[in-house]
C-alpha cells in the first residue's frame, strides 16, 4: 500500500498501511459511506424569529435508499432540504454527507458539486434556453468561470445529453425553449438536470405536483429505476404516489420526526392520524 | 425571458441582408472622418461639430453595450455606470492636462487649477500621468479595480435587484460629490478642459479628430464582436441563467460570484475606455458626468433599444442622443419630460424595445 499523503498539502505522512481509529486521516474531499449511510442529520434545530422550523431533527438516509418524507404544511420539510443543500445554516446540530463531509460548513455550489442534487417545489429551469442547453449547463464538469469561457461540448457530453433526453422523454423537444414546456415537462427537465449532475443523493421536493396521472405514473417508474444507483429523498403530498414508490416513509411534524416505517405502518400510527392524516 | 433578438432579427432579415446593413453602417462610420478631412469648401465636407457629435454618440453606444452585458444578459441593473465612464475620462483628462505643459494661462508646469488653488507640487496620484502608457493603465485599472471591489462586496453579500441598483446609484452620487470638491485635486466642478495636445498632436486638428473617431469605431466593433462571442458561449448562457434562475444555477454547482464579477468588471473597463475616447473628442470632463441622471439615462438607452440584444442598445443610444441634441436646441425645457415619457411608453408598449419592434415586423413579413 502506498504511503498516505495529506489531502490538503500533499505532505507525505510516511505511513504504510491503513491507519485505524482516531489515527485514520480524514479526507473530507471524498464521500465515505463505509458505514452504509449517505446522510446523517443529528439534532438539527433551525429557528426563524423564535419560530422553530426544525426542532432537534434526527434522520439518516442509507446508500441507495428511496425515502419518502411526508408531513403537514409547516412541518419543516423544505427547511430540512435548505439545511442539507447549504441554503440555511442550522442553529444547532450536525449534518454530515457520508462519514466525513460536514455540510454545515459548505456553500450551495460546493454541496452540489460533491454530489447532492435538489429539485425545487416549483419547477425551476432556465426558461430562455433550449431543453438541450439546460441539460448542458447541468452536466457534471468543471464549473469555474475560466472553464465556461472555453467550454466546447465533447462527443461524450453530447451522448450523455441524448441519453438523458431519452430518459426524461423530452427527445423531441430538445431544441424548444424550456419556457414553452408544459408544467409536467418542466418537472421532468428539472429531474433530468439533476441527473446530469450525477449526484449521489437526490432531494426532490414535490416532484409530481401539477402532473397528470399518466405523467405521475411515468415519474414513479423513473424514480424506481434510479433507486439503488442513487439515494433519493422525496417530499410529496400525493399519497397514491408515495404508496407506489416508498419502502420507508418518514413523517415530520413541527420540525421533528414523528414516525418512521412503511406507509401502512405510519398510516396506522395514532399520532400520525392525529396531526396529519386524520384532518 | 429574453432571447437573443439580434439573432432572430438576422433570422428574419437573412444573413446576407444583415451583413449588408452592418457593412453599410460600418462604411458610413469610416467615411465620416475622411469627409471631415476634405477642405471646408467641398460639398461633402463634414463639420467638426457633426463629427464630434457622432463621436460622442459612438462613445455612448459603447457604454450602452457594456450596460447590456450586465443588465440585459445578467440581470444586474446598474444605475451607476456613468461613474466608470467618467473615471476613464478623468484618467485620459489627467494626461491631457499634463500635455498642456507651460501653455496654460499661468505658464506653470502645474495644471492651471492647481496654480489657482496655490498648490506648489503635484499630488501623489498625479505622479506619472505625463506618461501616456501609465495614464492608459489608469483608464483601465481605476474603473476595473473599483468595480472589482464594489462588485465583490455586493455579490458576496448576495445583494440583488433594486437594492443593488440603489447602491450603484449611491456610489456614483458619492463620487460626484467627492469630485466636486476642489481639494480632491481634479479641478472641482470645472473639471478639466482647454486641452491642447494628445501625444504631441494638436487635439482639435482635423486629422487628430479623424483618428480619434476611427479609434472609437474600432472599439465599438471590438466590443460588439467580443460581446457577440461571449454571449453565445457557455459563459453567456450561464449569465442568462444568473438572470433567470440564480438559485437553480447554484444548485447546479455554479458559484455565481465569479460570473457576476467577471462581467461586471469587464463592463466597467469597457465604459472606462469609452470615457477615455470621449474626453479628447468632446474637450471637457467634469463631475456632472457622474450625476445620477446620466447613469439613469444609460439604462434608458438600453431599455429603448432592447435589453439582451447587443445591437438594440447601440440603436437606443443613437436614437435618444440624436433626439436629445435636436430637442435641447428646439425645446430645451421639455427634454426631460420627453425622456420620462419615452421611458414609460417603452416600458408599457415596447418591453423589448426597438429590437422587439423590428423583429416583430421582420417575423410578420
Amino acid at each position: 500500500m502506498s504511503p498516505r499523503t495529506d489531502a490538503a498539502t500533499g505532505e507525505d505522512f510516511g505511513w504504510e498501511g491503513e491507519a485505524t481509529g482516531l489515527a485514520r486521516p480524514v479526507d473530507a474531499s471524498q464521500l465515505d459511506t463505509r458505514h452504509g449511510d449517505i446522510l446523517y442529520l443529528d439534532d438539527i434545530t433551525v429557528s426563524f424569529d423564535g419560530f422553530r422550523a426544525l426542532n432537534k431533527l434526527t434522520l439518516d438516509i442509507a446508500v441507495g435508499e428511496l425515502r419518502c418524507i411526508i408531513g403537514p404544511n409547516g412541518a419543516g420539510k423544505t427547511t430540512m432540504m435548505d439545511v442539507i443543500t447549504g441554503k440555511t445554516r442550522p442553529d444547532a446540530g450536525t449534518a454530515f454527507f457520508g462519514q466525513t463531509i460536514d455540510l454545515t460548513r459548505l456553500n450551495e455550489p460546493t454541496i452540489a458539486q460533491i454530489g447532492i442534487g435538489r429539485k425545487f417545489q416549483k419547477p425551476t429551469v432556465f426558461e430562455a434556453m433550449t431543453v438541450a442547453e439546460n441539460l448542458e449547463i447541468a452536466l457534471k464538469t468543471d464549473k469555474s468561470v475560466w472553464a465556461s469561457l472555453r467550454a466546447r461540448l465533447s462527443g461524450q457530453q453530447r451522448d450523455r445529453i441524448d441519453e438523458l433526453l431519452g430518459l426524461i422523454r423530452l427527445g423531441e423537444q430538445r431544441q424548444r425553449e424550456a419556457g414553452l414546456l408544459s408544467h409536467g415537462q418542466k418537472q421532468w427537465l428539472e429531474i433530468g438536470m439533476l441527473l446530469a449532475q450525477e449526484p449521489k443523493l437526490l432531494l426532490l421536493d414535490e416532484p409530481v405536483a401539477g402532473m397528470t396521472d399518466a405523467e405521475t405514473e411515468k415519474t414513479a417508474e423513473l424514480l424506481l429505476t434510479l433507486k439503488g444507483k442513487h439515494s433519493l429523498m422525496v417530499v410529496e403530498h400525493d399519497m397514491a404516489f408515495v404508496g407506489a414508490i416508498a419502502e420507508k416513509v418518514t413523517v415530520l411534524a413541527e420540525g421533528s420526526v414523528l414516525a418512521e416505517g412503511s406507509l401502512a405502518q405510519v398510516q396506522a400510527d395514532e399520532r400520525v392520524i392525529e396531526v396529519y392524516l386524520g384532518r | 425571458m429574453h432571447q437573443p433578438y439580434s439573432q432572430r432579427l438576422i433570422g428574419a432579415l437573412g444573413p446576407a441582408q444583415a451583413r449588408l446593413l452592418g457593412g453599410l453602417a460600418l462604411a458610413s462610420l469610416v467615411a465620416l472622418p475622411i469627409m471631415h478631412l476634405l477642405p471646408e469648401s467641398h460639398a461633402l465636407h463634414v463639420s467638426a461639430y457633426t463629427l464630434t457629435l457622432a463621436g460622442k454618440i459612438l462613445c455612448y453606444a459603447i457604454v450602452a453595450l457594456a450596460m447590456d452585458l450586465v443588465w440585459g444578459y445578467t440581470g444586474l441593473l446598474s444605475l451607476g455606470h456613468g461613474l466608470f465612464f467618467a473615471l476613464g475620462g478623468y484618467g485620459m483628462g489627467m494626461y491631457l492636462m499634463r500635455q498642456i505643459g507651460r501653455d496654460g494661462n499661468y505658464q506653470s508646469d502645474l495644471p492651471d487649477f492647481m496654480v489657482f488653488l496655490d498648490w506648489k507640487t503635484l499630488p501623489w496620484y498625479w505622479q506619472g500621468t505625463d506618461s501616456f502608457v501609465w495614464s492608459m493603465l489608469l483608464v483601465v485599472l481605476v474603473p476595473g479595480l473599483l468595480a472589482l471591489g464594489f462588485g465583490w462586496l455586493a455579490f458576496r453579500s448576495r445583494i440583488k435587484g433594486v437594492y443593488f441598483s440603489i447602491m450603484t446609484q449611491a456610489l456614483t452620487f458619492a463620487a460626484m460629490l467627492l469630485f466636486f470638491r476642489n481639494e480632491t485635486g481634479f479641478g472641482g466642478n470645472n473639471g478639466f478642459t482647454d486641452f491642447k495636445r494628445i501625444l504631441g498632436f494638436p487635439v482639435a486638428a482635423p486629422a487628430t479628430r479623424a483618428v480619434l473617431f476611427l479609434l472609437t469605431v474600432l472599439l465599438l466593433v471590438l466590443a460588439l464582436y467580443g460581446g457577440w462571442k461571449l454571449t453565445r458561449s457557455k459563459f453567456g448562457r450561464i449569465l442568462t441563467a444568473v438572470r433567470d434562475a440564480e438559485s437553480r444555477l447554484m444548485f447546479c454547482g455554479y458559484n455565481p460570484l465569479g460570473y457576476k464579477l467577471f462581467i461586471w468588471v469587464l463592463s466597467a473597463v469597457i465604459c472606462g475606455v469609452a470615457g477615455a475616447l470621449y474626453v479628447p473628442q468632446v474637450g471637457i470632463i467634469n463631475p456632472s458626468e457622474m450625476s445620477p441622471g446620466n447613469s439613469i439615462e444609460i439604462a434608458i438607452w438600453v431599455a429603448v433599444g432592447g435589453r439582451g440584444t447587443l445591437i438594440g442598445p447601440l440603436l437606443g443610444a443613437g436614437l435618444i442622443n440624436l433626439a436629445k441634441s435636436w430637442f435641447t436646441v428646439a425645446f430645451p425645457e421639455y427634454w426631460l419630460f420627453f425622456l420620462g415619457f419615452l421611458f414609460i411608453a417603452v416600458t408599457l408598449f415596447l418591453p423589448r424595445g426597438v429590437m422587439g419592434l423590428l423583429t416583430r415586423k421582420g417575423a410578420s413579413t
